[in-house]
C-alpha cells in the first residue's frame, strides 16, 4: 500500500482537530525552546569570540608573563610589527577620605593594537572613541570607580606615591576582563607613570602583557620564534584560544544552563508518553479496522511514524522560535563574559533543539504508537483485545535517549555518564518513593470522608499516573526550593561560618623594611598589631625530579596551579587553624623541610617525602614534604599552601602580608595607613563576599530562568495527565451525579484528589532539595547544614495549593458535563 | 410520580430532531411499570428526564408533587440522593474503590455519618449476598455480581422511586433471571416505585404496567 504519506497527513490534520495532539505539541514546544534558548545565548558569545577575537585581545598575539616585561619587543620590530607592551595590578586608590581598590592597567602608546577605547567627559556624558592613552600625570577611570571614590572628572587621585588627574571616564576597553571575574572598577593610566607610583616591588603581582599586530604571515612568525623561547611564568595568547578565563567560563555556564534545559526536556517527555499512551488508546479501534480493511503492519508503523516527524518538525520551528524570543535573558548574563557587542546567533542551536524535540518525541511516543500495527484485526469483533502497552515499559526507550542527551549536553563522555547514571538513579529513587506514599494513602482510605476517599482512590487506582504526576511536580517545585531556600540557607551559613571578629582586612605587598614602622603605626592607632608573615614566591618546577607542566594535569585547578607561582612562606609554629594529617610538623635538625596543604597536595599529586622544586627569582630551591597539613579556610587568617622551616628561604626576596580585624567605626584607619604605606593594597573582606554573592545572584537568575521552562513542562505534564483520565473522569463525574452528589462535593472530591498529589509532590520536592542542600553544603562547600522547616512547609504549601488549584481548574469542565450523555455513552 | 406534557428536542447537524414528544402519565406509590420500545423509540431519554438528570424542552415531572425541573441541577442531585434508586445495563460501578465502598457512596453523599452508611451498605450488601465480597474491586466481580452490587447501592438510601435501565441486559438468562428476581423482591420488601426500561419481555411481564414507546409518543 503506497499512501503513508499523504494517510500520515490526513490523520495529524484530524488528530489535531479533535484536539488529541496539543499536549504534545506544547510539551515539545517546551522543550525545544529551553534548549534553544540556552543554546542561542551560547552561540553568540562563541562567535563574538570567533569573530571578534583579536579586538578581544587588543592584538593579533599577546605574550603574558608575571615575571617582569617580555623581551620580545626587538623581534617584533625587526618583523615590522606593531607592538604595545602593558601592565596590570591591583591597588588602592586614594581620593580625599576615600580609598577603593582598584585593577590598574597601565598601557603604552599605540595600545590597543586592534579594537578601540571609548571614554566619556563626563558621569552619563557622551562616549566617544579614542585614538589615544591617558597622558602622562593623567587616568582615566570606569564609572564604578567614580561612583565609589565620589570623583567627577578633572578632580585628582592618588596612586602609590603619585598624584593623577583624572582627565575621563573609561567606557569601553576591548580587552576588559569581564565584570563577572573583576573584583575592583578598573583604572586606566600611561605606562611611563608607573616608576613614580612606586607600587612595583618585591612581591608586587603583576601581570606584563606584550601586544603584538600587523600582517599575518609576519604575526605567524613572530609566534613561531617566540614560542621556542618562551621561559617559564611566560605564554602566548593568540586570536583562537583568546581570552581562555571567558572560553572555560563560557562552557561552563552553557553545560550548566544546558543540563538544567534538560530537567524541562525530561518532563516534556514525561508529557509526551502520557499523552501517546492515550492517544494510542484511542485509536486501537481505527487501526483495527484499518488491518480489518487489509491495510499492511507496514502501512500503520508508517502512517504513525511520519505523523510523529510532522509534529516534531512543527513543534521544532515553534520551539526555536520560542527559544529564540526567550533567549535574551541568557544573553544578558552571558554576554557580561565580553565587552563585545554580540553577533546575531547562527543556525546550530536551532538544529539541536530540533534534534532534541525529534529524539524526545521519537524517544517517548513512538514505542506506543508503534505498537498500535500489532492490534489484531479481530478487535473489530471483541473489543478487549489488543490493549496498549503499559506504563513503564514504553517509557525507557525515552529514559535511554534521554541518557543519551544528557551525555550530549555534558560534552564530555565520563561526565555525561556520571551525571546520567546520578540523575536516573535520583530519578529512581524518587519514583520509588513516591509509588511507595502512593501505596501508603491506599491504608487511609478507610478513615476518611467521602471526598477524600473518591480522591485518595483515584490516586491509587492510576499508580505510573500519580507516580509520574507527583515526580514531574516535585522537581518543579524542588528546583524553585533550591534556588530560594536552600540557596539563601547555604549562604547564611557560609556568612555565619565566619567568626564575627574574623579577619575581615588583608594587608599585602608589605615590604620587610616597612615592617617596623607597620608595627608602630598600629600601636598608634591602638589596634593590637597582626602578625605579619613573609612571603616568597616560587614556581614549582618539578616533583622527585621529574618536571612538571600545565599539560601533565587534566584537572583544569591542577595546570592552573602549575602556571602561576606559588606563596611560600616559612614559621616556626604551625598556625592556628591548621592540623598536621601526614609526617610531623618538624623533624629537628633536617634543612629543607616542606609542610604541604592536603587539598593541594592531592590536586597535584603530592605525597609525603616527595622532593619539590622551586624556581625562586631564578633560582632553585629544593626541599622535602615532611608533613600534611589540613587547613580551616572559612577562618580568614592567612594561610598558605606550601610552609618551609626557618631558615631555608630567608636570602629570597620576600614580602609581608598579613589579616587583621579592623571595627566598622575604624575605617578612617585604612586612609590613615594607605596614606602612610601608598604601596600597600588593603582587601576588603566584606566586598570579596559581596562580589561573589552578586555572582551567585547573577547565576541563580539564568538558572530560575531556565526553569521557569521546567516549571511550564511539569504544567504541561499535570495537563496531559488530566487528559489521559479525561474519559474515565467524565464517567465517574456522571455517575455521582445521578447518585446524587452536589457540584460542591465533585469539586471537593477534584480539591482532595489534587490537594494530596501536590502534597505528595512538595514532600519529594522537599525531601530532594534538603537531600541536595545536604549534600552540597558537607561535600561541595563544608558548611554544617542547618535543617530548615520553611523548604517543608513551603514545599507542602507551593505544591498542594499549586497543583490542587490547576488539578480543579482543569477539571471544571468534566463536573459541568451533562451527566446523560455521558452515561449514554458508556 | 406525574409526569406531563414532557418535549424533548434536540437540534443536530440536519436541523431540529424531536426525541420525545407530549409524553403525560402517572404512576403510582409501590407500582411497578415497564418501559417499552425498539432502539431509538426514546426510552433512555425518557429515563433521564424521570430522574432529573436532562432538562426537557417542554412539560413537568413531579415527584410527591414537587417538580423536579424547578429545582437548580445541585437541587435535583441531592433530590436524587433522596429519592431516587439507580441500576444501569452497565453496572456503572466506580472502578476506583470496592464493593462496599460503592455502596456506602451514596449514603455518605447524602450526608449519612461514616458510622451509619456502614452499617447501612453492610446490611443491604447482605441481602442482595455479597457479604463475602466486601472489599473486592468491581474488576474483581463477575459481571452478576457487579449488578447485585449496584443494586445494592440503588436501595442502600432507601429510595421512594427506582429507575432501571436495560438492568439484565449485559448478564445471561440464568444470571439475568435472578438478577430480574432480586429487583422484584427488594422492590417489594422496601416498597418503593419501580420504573424500568427494558427488552426483556419475561422481565416486563412481571411489571405490572407497561409504557410503549414508538418514536418519542407513547403508544397504546
Amino acid at each position: 500500500m503506497s499512501g503513508a504519506l499523504p494517510f500520515s497527513l490526513r490523520l495529524l490534520a484530524r488528530d489535531w482537530r479533535a484536539g488529541e495532539l496539543r499536549v504534545v505539541l506544547i510539551a515539545l514546544v517546551i522543550a525545544v525552546a529551553s534548549v534553544s534558548a540556552v543554546g542561542f545565548a551560547a552561540d553568540r558569545v562563541h562567535q563574538a569570540l570567533r569573530q571578534q577575537g583579536n579586538e578581544l585581545l587588543g592584538a593579533d598575539l599577546v605574550v603574558l608573563s608575571d615575571q617582569g616585561p617580555p623581551r620580545y619587543a626587538e623581534r617584533a620590530q625587526r618583523l615590522n610589527l606593531r607592538h604595545a607592551p602593558t601592565m596590570s595590578f591591583v591597588s588602592m586608590a586614594l581620593a580625599g577620605d576615600a580609598s577603593q581598590l582598584a585593577e590598574v592597567k597601565a598601557v603604552s602608546e599605540h595600545y590597543p593594537l586592534r579594537g578601540e577605547l571609548s571614554i566619556a567627559r563626563e558621569l552619563f556624558g557622551a562616549e566617544q572613541r579614542i585614538r589615544a592613552i591617558p597622558a602622562p600625570g593623567t587616568v582615566w577611570a570606569d564609572a564604578r570607580l567614580l561612583q565609589q571614590l565620589k570623583l567627577k572628572t578633572g578632580d585628582t587621585l592618588t596612586l602609590g606615591a603619585a598624584q593623577f588627574t583624572l582627565a575621563a571616564l573609561l567606557t569601553h576597553e576591548p580587552d576588559r576582563a569581564s565584570d563577572v571575574f573583576s573584583i575592583a572598577p578598573r583604572l586606566l593610566m600611561n605606562l611611563d607613570d608607573v616608576p613614580a607610583t612606586g607600587l612595583v616591588q618585591t612581591g608586587s603581582r603583576i601581570r606584563y602583557r606584550l601586544l603584538v599586530a600587523g600582517e599575518a604571515e609576519k604575526v605567524r612568525q613572530f609566534h613561531a620564534a617566540v614560542e621556542n623561547s618562551l621561559q617559564p611564568g611566560e605564554r602566548l595568547e593568540t586570536v583562537e584560544d583568546a581570552r581562555p578565563e571567558v572560553r572555560s567560563a563560557l562552557e561552563r555556564a552553557e553545560r550548566f544552563l544546558g543540563l538544567a534545559a534538560l530537567v524541562s526536556v525530561l518532563l516534556a517527555g514525561a508529557a509526551v508518553a502520557t499523552a501517546a499512551r492515550r492517544y494510542s488508546a484511542r485509536h486501537l479501534d481505527t487501526c483495527a479496522m484499518l488491518r480489518c480493511l487489509g491495510a499492511p503492519q507496514a502501512f500503520i508503523s508508517r502512517s504513525f511514524f511520519y505523523q510523529m516527524l510532522w509534529l516534531g518538525a512543527a513543534a521544532g520551528v515553534l520551539g526555536c522560535a520560542v527559544g529564540y524570543a526567550a533567549h535574551n535573558l541568557l544573553t544578558d548574563l552571558l554576554g557580561r563574559l565580553i565587552a563585545a557587542p554580540l553577533p546575531p546567533p547562527s543556525a546550530l542551536p536551532a538544529l539541536s533543539g530540533f534534534a532534541v524535540g525529534l529524539v524526545t518525541l521519537l524517544g517517548f511516543a513512538l514505542p506506543p504508537l508503534l505498537a498500535l500495527k500489532n492490534v489484531p484485526a479481530l478487535r473489530v469483533l471483541r473489543r478487549e483485545l489488543g490493549l496498549p502497552v503499559r506504563g513503564l515499559t514504553a517509557r525507557l526507550a525515552g529514559i535511554v535517549l534521554l541518557g543519551g542527551l544528557i551525555i550530549w549536553q555534558a560534552g564530555d563522555f565520563k561526565l555525561g555518564v556520571t551525571i546520567a547514571a546520578g540523575a536516573l538513579g535520583a530519578l529512581a529513587v524518587l519514583a520509588f518513593t513516591a509509588w511507595l506514599l502512593v501505596r501508603g494513602l491506599a491504608r487511609l482510605r478507610s478513615r476518611v470522608g467521602v471526598a477524600w476517599r473518591f480522591g485518595l482512590a483515584n490516586i491509587v487506582r492510576r499508580p505510573v499516573n500519580s507516580v509520574t504526576q507527583i515526580l514531574a511536580f516535585g522537581i518543579g517545585i524542588m528546583a524553585l526550593l533550591l534556588l530560594t531556600l536552600v540557596r539563601g540557607d547555604l549562604l547564611a551559613s557560609w556568612q555565619e561560618s565566619v567568626p564575627a571578629d574574623a579577619p575581615n582586612r588583608f594587608i599585602i605587598n608589605i615590604q620587610p623594611q616597612q615592617l617596623p614602622a607597620l608595627r608602630d603605626f598600629f600601636t598608634q592607632q591602638a589596634v593590637p598589631a597582626p602578625e605579619f608573615y613573609p612571603m616568597v614566591r616560587g614556581r614549582l618546577m618539578s616533583i622527585n625530579g621529574k618536571p612538571v607542566s600545565p599539560a601533565d594535569y587534566q584537572d583544569e585547578r591542577a595546570a592552573r596551579l602549575i602556571e602561576r607561582e606559588f606563596n611560600l612562606s616559612w614559621m616556626e609554629h604551625l598556625p592556628q587553624d591548621n592540623r598536621i594529617i601526614a609526617g610531623a610538623w618538624r623533624h629537628e635538625n633536617a634543612a629543607g623541610q616542606l609542610s604541604v596543604e592536603d587539598g593541594i597536595a592531592a590536586t597535584l599529586g603530592i605525597k609525603l617525602g616527595d622532593v619539590l622544586s622551586f624556581n625562586i627569582a631564578g633560582e632553585t630551591f629544593t626541599a622535602n614534604v615532611t608533613s600534611l597539613r589540613e587547613v580551616d579556610w572559612d577562618s580568614f587568617r592567612v594561610n598558605f599552601f606550601v610552609i618551609a622551616a626557618p631558615g631555608a628561604l630567608e636570602d629570597y626576596p620576600a614580602s609581608y602580608i598579613t589579616s587583621f580585624y579592623l571595627p566598622e567605626r575604624r575605617q578612617t584607619l585604612l586612609i590613615a595607613l594607605v596614606k602612610s604605606f601608598p604601596n600597600l593594597t588593603v582587601i576588603d573582606v566584606a566586598v570579596v563576599m559581596t562580589q561573589v554573592r552578586a555572582i551567585i545572584e547573577r547565576i541563580t537568575l539564568a538558572v530560575e530562568y531556565v526553569f521557569g521552562f521546567t516549571l511550564l513542562a511539569g504544567l504541561v505534564v499535570l495537563y496531559a495527565a488530566l487528559q489521559a483520565t479525561r474519559d474515565e473522569r467524565l464517567q465517574d463525574t456522571a455517575l455521582l451525579r445521578t447518585l446524587g452528589a452536589s457540584r460542591r462535593q465533585l469539586v471537593a472530591g477534584l480539591a482532595a484528589e489534587f490537594l494530596l498529589l501536590g502534597s505528595l509532590a512538595g514532600l519529594m520536592a522537599a525531601l530532594a532539595a534538603s537531600a541536595l542542600g545536604y549534600l552540597l553544603a558537607g561535600y561541595v562547600l563544608h558548611l554544617p547544614y542547618v535543617f530548615n522547616v520553611w523548604i517543608w512547609l513551603a514545599g507542602l504549601l507551593a505544591g498542594g495549593i499549586g497543583v490542587a488549584a490547576a488539578g480543579v481548574l482543569g477539571l471544571l469542565p468534566t463536573v459541568r458535563h451533562p451527566p446523560l450523555t455521558t452515561l449514554r455513552n458508556a | 410520580m406525574q409526569v406531563q406534557g414532557l418535549n424533548k428536542q434536540v437540534t443536530g447537524p440536519e436541523g431540529v430532531l424531536t426525541l420525545l414528544q407530549d409524553i403525560t402519565f402517572n404512576v403510582m406509590p409501590g407500582e411497578a411499570c415497564a418501559v417499552l420500545g425498539a432502539s431509538g423509540s426514546g426510552k433512555t431519554t425518557l429515563l433521564g428526564l424521570l430522574a432529573g438528570l436532562d432538562a426537557p424542552s417542554g412539560g413537568r415531572v413531579l415527584l410527591e408533587g414537587r417538580d423536579l425541573f424547578a429545582l437548580d441541577e445541585d437541587g435535583r442531585a441531592a433530590l436524587r440522593g433522596r429519592m431516587i434508586g439507580f441500576v444501569f445495563q452497565t453496572f456503572q460501578l466506580l472502578p476506583s474503590l470496592t464493593a462496599f465502598e460503592n455502596v456506602m457512596l451514596p449514603l455518605e453523599l447524602a450526608g449519612h455519618s461514616a458510622r451509619q452508611a456502614r452499617a447501612q451498605a453492610g446490611e443491604v450488601l447482605e441481602r442482595v449476598g455479597l457479604a463475602h465480597r466486601l472489599r473486592h474491586y468491581p474488576r474483581q466481580l463477575s459481571g452478576g455480581e457487579q449488578q447485585r452490587v449496584a443494586i445494592a447501592r440503588a436501595f442502600a438510601p432507601q429510595p421512594i422511586l427506582l429507575l432501571a435501565d436495560e438492568p439484565t441486559g449485559n448478564l445471561d438468562q440464568a444470571t439475568g433471571a435472578r438478577i430480574g428476581d432480586l429487583l422484584f423482591e427488594l422492590n417489594r420488601e422496601r416498597d418503593s416505585t419501580l420504573i424500568m426500561v427494558t427488552h426483556d419481555e419475561a422481565l416486563a411481564q412481571r411489571c405490572g404496567r407497561r409504557l410503549k414507546l414508538d418514536a418519542g409518543r407513547l403508544a397504546g
